[in-house]
């Protein structure tokens, strides 16, 4: 079997299953997103009508997407609550990962191990444990109340603290995990070198140890917002019923009002905010061996 | 022995010709390998020799079948190896890093190749048995790679690559990651296995004590191309231009015009040396600019005052290097030589930096380099 | 001196691995409430679990959800191995750029996309082909796979690209084939990183809950979906249990793996 025989052999399968259940998909989602909803099976009108080549297409979904408010909010709603988590993500995750990286050696793969333990476990257990600790009458309220540093339970749940505290806790990981990559690679000889020049410990910081370690926080940054911005289970989970964010939208959309083309328009609008960061952390994951 | 035969005729009939073949990685990139063509005879130990990307990793990528060359032909017992893939080419090459199979013991990475060509077990164990008593690891048969010293690693490379009895076994760096001690040892002990085993060897090394020491023939590569080809006393003594003259140990070089050429010998008005040099030469036109290189080993001090080649200096330098001391004098014109004296007594060196002294070197020691 | 913890870092770890445990503490002490109540404590008992095991509901989704997980990581370690591998090794091929992108976009992209498209694809298939008819078990499996694919080819991708090339290039060399220096160098050599990837997807399947409910049937509900509905309904000490059993298998597994990869590491 020739080289080119063989690369092709390796390709092929792969290669065409995730076209078919991934590229296609998309090109599906963004012709249903034209079609118009109605009662059937499927619940949405053909774009080529069977009585001849007629192009049906709708932009009503989209018009609707465009005109209610409802959309717009949950859209900046979604940037807002995923963007800030980042924020503090990283200002948990930074210290943690360089915290991992300065520690003795032999403690190292430990600590490393326990930061993606949580990660192996489900997810949804994990924001089902912050309901337990956040409710009014949960871990938190109560031992608050105990210690008689409040009189009321406070309102933790079903608020947007709630979401943040949710997206923080279950994507802190996926901040640790490239941070920690990063700071690993930093030669501890250049934060000599720069002490011995005469810097600070702080200034060094500031000087050497961050710039260099800005890929990692790049791709942090993007593992953490780009899931977050489309986050279903926190915010249904943790918000409470009003919550406002395009996941759940999307979700409620399909599920509740069976409007599969206005899901899909949604689905679409996503993509469109959420291309760049992808191409990017595409570029960041796969840039590192090409 | 017996079933690699047929497939792998004797050593001595191995034979390697290269003829202008050509590597280029990118379509506008310069040559890696830029036209070399090379005969080997069967039995040599030859190395080629130049400094880190002169292209002669490449050629012997080339010929393991790792590359494909643009341009030429590459012929291995006679036979043209264009579109022959590596596992089919009845060659064996010993890795820089040694590439053991980190999972297998030392007898399953020397037995890997005769697996390959379906050896009966019997007659495998033997021979790895043997191959391993060769290089004198026998006792470690059982061990995995990361249980061996360097020293212990190398030679189940080399073991390993002679294990198929292949026509001609590639060497790439073979002693870089010894220490240096180790690395002089090792020397001996390469070129004695092969002579036992009588395979044709074609080593790569950026170190020329290393080639000269160890290969019959020497080709120096700069560039992609071999700049010169001659046995380790042809490319020391006469160089053939000044890249192979410095590349090759110290030198000194010194610039001047053809004054005239009589009885074999050429008399050179150097400014550099402030007096006419007399040096061997054929035939050389007068009015030429040339150059000659003399080693730095060649030049004697306070030679004899009617000596030809005297020269007048100051000493700027020295470093003691323990059996011999290298000075570095300054001629009347600024010129700066290198002069290498044996320590042949227990005493301190004669001169000391700032020391005034003359020097010399006999018409026979320098040689004329092509312009 | 300089590249030692300080005490500011120090204290980031306890903060930080607090704020990773202290929830699923939470969760396991008060899996062993006597309340019906998850957050008044009334004493140690075992009651809940003794009640999870006669929820057969829960039990039946668990073993569909096994079954998928099962299915759906030995797909994706062979699709995502394929794919990790051309995209490591081939530098060059026609639509590489696209492949990449592929191979990698399940990993970040939100999984309420995911989940929309595959199922509005299986709906298309069924009108179109008349397959899958209805969804199930197969299409959460084939959704499955996808994702896992994804993660899979990103941890095997990094695996060759830690990989001496050498290595293969000697057997090449001492007369082995491509596909058996693959079968006896690069497989057993790479071989963690496929059971790490296997095991990722594995549990991404188990876990998944967002895509599940978009490609499922009425016969095919999930664990994560059972337990979705029920938490919506609000804390249920039986979930707790749940969770603590499925924290304990995680660990038990988990710590197996480590001592598996932690043997002393042959190096060449």
């Amino acid at each position: 079997m020739s080289a080119a025989m063989r690369r092709r052999a390796v390709l092929a399968l792969p290669y065409a299953w995730l076209t078919l259940f991934f590229l296609v998909p998309f090109m599906i989602v963004l012709k249903i997103s034209l079609a118009e909803s109605v009662i059937g099976i499927p619940p949405y009108t053909a774009l080529l009508a069977t009585d001849g080549w007629q192009l049906h297409v709708s932009g009503e979904s989209y018009r609707r997407l465009a005109s209610d408010d409802l959309y717009a909010l949950a859209y900046l709603n979604a940037i807002k609550f995923a963007g800030v988590s980042t924020v503090f993500c990283l200002l948990l995750g930074y210290p943690l990962a360089y915290g991992i990286v300065r520690a003795p050696r032999r403690w190292r793969s430990l600590l490393l191990l326990l930061v993606i333990l949580p990660f192996w476990t489900s997810f949804l257990i994990r924001v089902y444990a912050w309901i337990g600790l956040l409710s009014g009458n949960g871990v938190i309220n109560n031992t608050l109340l105990a210690l008689g540093l409040v009189h009321q339970p406070l309102t933790l749940l079903n608020n947007a603290f709630a979401i943040y505290v949710g997206i923080v806790y279950s994507y802190l990981p996926f901040m640790v995990l490239p941070l920690y990559a990063q700071l690993e690679k930093l030669d501890p000889a250049l934060l000599e070198a720069a002490a011995d020049l005469g810097c600070r410990p702080w200034r060094a910081f500031c000087r050497v140890t961050l710039p260099l370690s800005l890929p990692g926080i790049a791709a942090g940054a993007l593992l953490v917002f780009i899931p977050a911005v489309g986050e279903f289970v926190i915010p249904d989970l943790l918000g409470g019923p009003n919550t406002l964010m395009i996941g759940k939208v999307l979700w409620d959309e399909f599920f509740a009002n069976h409007d599969w083309p206005m899901a899909a328009s949604v689905a679409v609008a996503m993509l469109a905010v959420l291309i760049l960061p992808m191409g990017f952390i595409r570029r960041l994951l796969q840039g590192e061996t090409a | 022995m017996t079933a690699t035969a047929a497939a792998r005729p004797s050593a001595a009939a191995a034979h390697l010709r290269i003829e202008a073949v050509v590597k280029r990685f990118a379509p506008d990139a310069a040559a890696a390998v830029d036209g070399v063509s090379l005969d080997i005879a069967p039995g040599e130990f030859f190395a080629l020799l130049g400094p880190s990307g002169c292209g002669k990793t490449t050629l012997l990528r080339l010929l393991a079948g790792f590359e494909t060359p643009d341009e030429g032909r590459i012929l291995i017992a006679g036979a043209d190896m264009a579109g022959v893939p590596p596992y089919r080419r009845p060659v064996n090459m010993m890795f820089q890093s040694y590439a053991l199979f980190p999972h297998l013991t030392v007898a399953q990475n020397v037995g890997f190749g005769l697996k390959q060509d379906r050896l009966p077990k019997r007659e495998r164990e033997a021979r790895v048995a043997a191959m391993l008593d060769l290089v004198k690891l026998g006792r470690l048969a059982q061990r995995k790679p990361h249980q061996l010293s360097g020293g212990e690693r190398q030679r189940v490379a080399l073991a390993r690559a002679l294990a198929q009895e292949p026509k001609l076994v590639l060497l790439d760096e073979p002693l870089a990651a010894l220490d240096r001690k180790l690395r002089e040892e090792t020397r001996f002990e390469l070129v004695r296995i092969q002579h036992r085993v009588g395979i044709t060897f074609l080593m790569v090394t950026h170190d020329q004590e290393e080639a000269m020491s160890m290969a019959s023939r020497i080709a120096v590569m700069s560039q992609g191309r071999i700049v010169q080809l001659g046995t380790p006393q042809e490319i020391y003594e006469t160089p053939a231009n000044r890249f192979v003259a410095d590349f090759i140990g110290g030198v000194n070089l010194l610039e001047g015009r053809v004054l005239r050429a009589h009885d074999g010998l050429i008399e050179i008005d150097s400014a550099e040396a402030g007096a006419i040099l007399v040096v061997e030469h054929p035939v050389l036109a007068a009015g030429s600019t040339v150059a000659i290189a003399v080693r730095p080993e060649k030049i004697v001090f306070a030679p004899p005052a009617a000596a030809a080649n005297r020269l007048e200096a100051r000493v700027r330098g020295l470093a003691y290097r323990g059996e011999a001391s290298t000075y570095e004098v300054e001629l009347a014109s600024g010129k700066l030589l290198r002069v290498t004296q044996v320590n042949a007594v227990r005493q301190a060196p004669a001169y000391a930096a700032g020391d005034s002294i003359s020097l010399g070197f006999a018409p026979g020691a320098a040689v004329v380099l092509a312009p | 001196m300089i590249n030692r913890l300080s005490p500011f870092l120090a204290v980031m770890l306890v903060v930080g691995y607090a704020f990773l445990y202290g929830p699923i503490a939470s969760l396991v002490v008060y899996s062993f409430n006597a309340s019906r109540l998850v957050t008044v404590w009334a004493g140690f008992s075992t009651h809940w679990y003794v009640e999870l095991m006669h929820n057969e509901a829960i039990q039946r989704a668990a073993l569909i959800s096994l079954e998928i997980a099962v299915i759906a990581a030995t797909g994706a370690l062979l699709l995502g191995t394929a794919a990790g591998y051309a995209l490591q090794r081939y530098r060059r091929f026609r639509g590489r750029a696209l492949f990449g992108t592929l191979a990698i976009a399940p990993l970040v992209l939100p999984e309420v996309i995911t989940g929309l498209s595959l199922l509005l694809l299986f709906v298309a298939l069924e009108q179109a082909v008349g397959w899958p008819q209805g969804r199930g078990v197969p299409t959460i499996a084939i959704a499955h796979i996808t994702l896992g694919t994804a993660y899979v080819a990103v941890v095997v991708e990094a695996r060759l690209a830690a990989f001496d090339r050498s290595l293969e290039e000697a057997a090449l060399d001492l007369g082995a084939r491509p596909f058996k220096v693959f079968l006896v160098i690069t497989l057993p050599l790479i071989a963690p990183a496929l059971a790490a990837g296997w095991l990722l997807a594995f549990t991404l399947s188990l876990d998944d809950l967002v895509i599940a409910s978009f490609t499922s049937g009425p016969s095919s509900t999930t664990l994560p979906m059972v337990i979705f509905s029920s938490v919506r309904l609000g804390v249920s000490p039986q979930i707790n249990a749940l969770a603590t059993l499925f924290l304990v298998t995680v660990a038990v597994l988990v710590t197996l793996a480590g001592r598996l990869m932690n043997r002393p590491e042959p190096k060449s």
